[in-house]
């Protein structure tokens, strides 16, 4: 679906602004950020470890090597994802703000434990979602989720603020009517709209080769990222990739 | 063969039944004291107390046990023809008592509390009460409760429910999200989940939406599930109500 990439991207991101950021995988037993962040052949301690006193702060974070003010907090293989305790990644997150300006947390698919641990401590939260009727309803889930179960619904503090992330765009699809449309995926889940990724090749290669897509300048699924981080640091930025591009002279040619 | 059964016509039948009763929640008890807020009660709205039958919320109660004279209670309620039928909640002690004033014992209510920040203040009842004569929507209940208002969004898997009254929600109702009310729902957004409106047995009960696109829409026990609704008003602002039993949808700007 495209959190564990959007979580990359946007963490390189903020990184790349200068400020100081880490992230945290929460997929215990999937772990897949640190093969998308390049970094899997450093982990030496992970989040669980942290969290059991086995290992310090300092020992399990690894430093990014293309951006210098990013960190990741790796997931542990080998643990069972209830390790994850509600006082544990308080005391981590808790830790991690004291020398951190964001804390990104890549929550795991679903709504079960992990995803929700992912979400109690959040004062942001990006949803992403494919345009496509069931994982729209998925995000609806885990938007009421995140209205009643997380910290900030428990205290009665302001909600959790939330953004809406479209990944896998097609817009030719679209027009088709294969896919459902950007309007029709806010007019469902009614909340604002961080950015649209489109669909490409680009973010396959990307993550294959341990490169978060946002570091693909010249591609527009790094361009779209790139909008979405500013506009989470509250830059206003016209929405892009939204419209099918007007097929050229030859690609009409070849494909009548 | 069965002779005895079938020459005693039978006495009676047991049917379950549910009635919504007023409670009455009790902070303390003082009997001058509680005269005098009944009676103040009761002059707001002297129709609607005549002759009801009440219970008495023990939920809540702080005062020390041993000031809980239920005969006394009995006894200045009936002199303003309340009936006091039975008691909620309370201790062990507390409910001993009750008994032995030959009161019925009722569970501790469970949706009590996320009812309560909802509720009005008690001076609304009145007003309530005396509207009650000219919207005769609720038929088994004898009193109109104060709607409870939602403004967030119902996401799926969520469920609101208003256990006394109408249900006003000014937000989309989403698929997977159940809302339920004793009495009429209205959504000034799309209702895309599951509407459940009467659900203690109101037939008068409505439910309103700018778009039907619902899962389910339930009023009183009868129901018609999303194909069924396709056929009149989809994706229209409609009301549904009870016609002879079967579940029909009107256009709002016709009706």
């Amino acid at each position: 679906m495209g959190k564990t990439t959007t979580s990359a991207s946007i963490s390189t991101g903020l990184a790349r602004r200068g400020h100081k950021t880490v992230v945290i995988d929460f997929d215990v037993g999937l772990r897949n950020l640190d093969l998308i962040m390049n970094c899997e052949r450093r982990v030496v301690y992970d989040f669980v470890n942290v969290i059991q006193g086995e290992a310090s702060l300092n020992q399990a974070l690894i430093r990014d090597k293309r951006v210098d003010t990013l960190y990741i907090l790796p997931a542990s293989q080998t643990r069972e994802k209830e390790a994850l305790t509600k006082e544990g990644v308080e005391a981590v997150i808790n830790e991690l703000s004291e020398t951190f300006d964001y804390i990104v947390c890549d929550s795991p698919a679903g709504i079960e434990h992990g995803a929700q641990m992912a979400l109690y401590y959040a004062d942001e939260a990006v949803v992403v979602t494919n345009p496509e009727v069931s994982s729209v309803r998925d995000s609806d889930r885990i938007l009421g989720i995140l209205q009643s179960k997380s910290r900030r619904a428990e205290m009665s503090q302001d909600p959790v603020k939330e953004h809406l992330l479209l990944t896998r765009y097609n817009p030719e699809r679209v027009e088709r009517g294969e896919m459902l449309s950007v309007s029709d995926v806010e007019e469902i889940l009614a909340i604002p709209l961080l950015g649209v990724i489109p669909e490409s090749q680009v973010v396959l290669n990307a993550s294959n080769q341990g490169t978060p897509v946002i570091l693909e300048e010249e591609s527009d699924a790094g361009q779209a990222y790139d909008d979405a981080v500013a506009r989470l640091l509250g830059e206003e930025r016209e929405h892009r990739f939204m419209t099918a591009q007007k097929k050229g002279f030859f690609s009409r040619m070849f494909k009548g | 063969m069965s002779q005895t059964t079938s020459d005693v016509s039978q006495c009676f039948q047991l049917k379950s039944a549910s009635v919504s009763l007023t409670a009455l929640e009790l902070y303390f008890f003082e009997n001058d004291t509680f005269e005098a807020t009944l009676r103040d009660k009761i002059s707001q709205a002297p129709g609607f107390f005549k002759d009801i039958p009440l219970i008495v919320s023990l939920e809540k109660y702080e005062g020390p046990t041993s000031e809980l004279d239920f005969f006394k209670l009995i006894g200045t309620c009936r002199r303003h023809n309340i009936h006091v039928v039975g008691v909620r909640g309370g201790t062990e002690d507390q409910r001993r008592l009750a008994r032995n004033a030959a009161l019925a014992l009722l569970p501790a209510g469970s949706q009590r509390d996320t009812a309560r920040n909802q509720e009005a203040p008690a001076a609304d009842d009145a007003e309530q009460a005396a509207a009650l004569p000219v919207a005769p929507v609720a038929e088994k209940s004898s009193e109109a409760k104060p709607a409870k208002i939602v403004t967030q969004p119902v996401r799926s898997g969520q469920q609101v429910y208003a256990p006394e009254g109408d249900l006003i929600i000014l937000a989309p109702v989403q698929a997977g999200a159940e809302v339920l009310a004793a009495g009429n729902i209205h959504v000034y957004g799309p209702l895309r989940g599951r509407a459940l409106a009467g659900i203690h047995g109101a037939a008068g009960a409505r439910v309103f939406c700018q778009s039907l696109e619902a899962e389910l829409v339930s009023i009183a026990g009868h129901y018609k599930i999303s194909e069924d609704l396709q056929e009149s008003g989809w994706k229209a602002a409609v009301q549904i109500l009870l016609k002879d039993d079967v579940l029909v949808a009107l256009p709002l700007d016709k009706a």
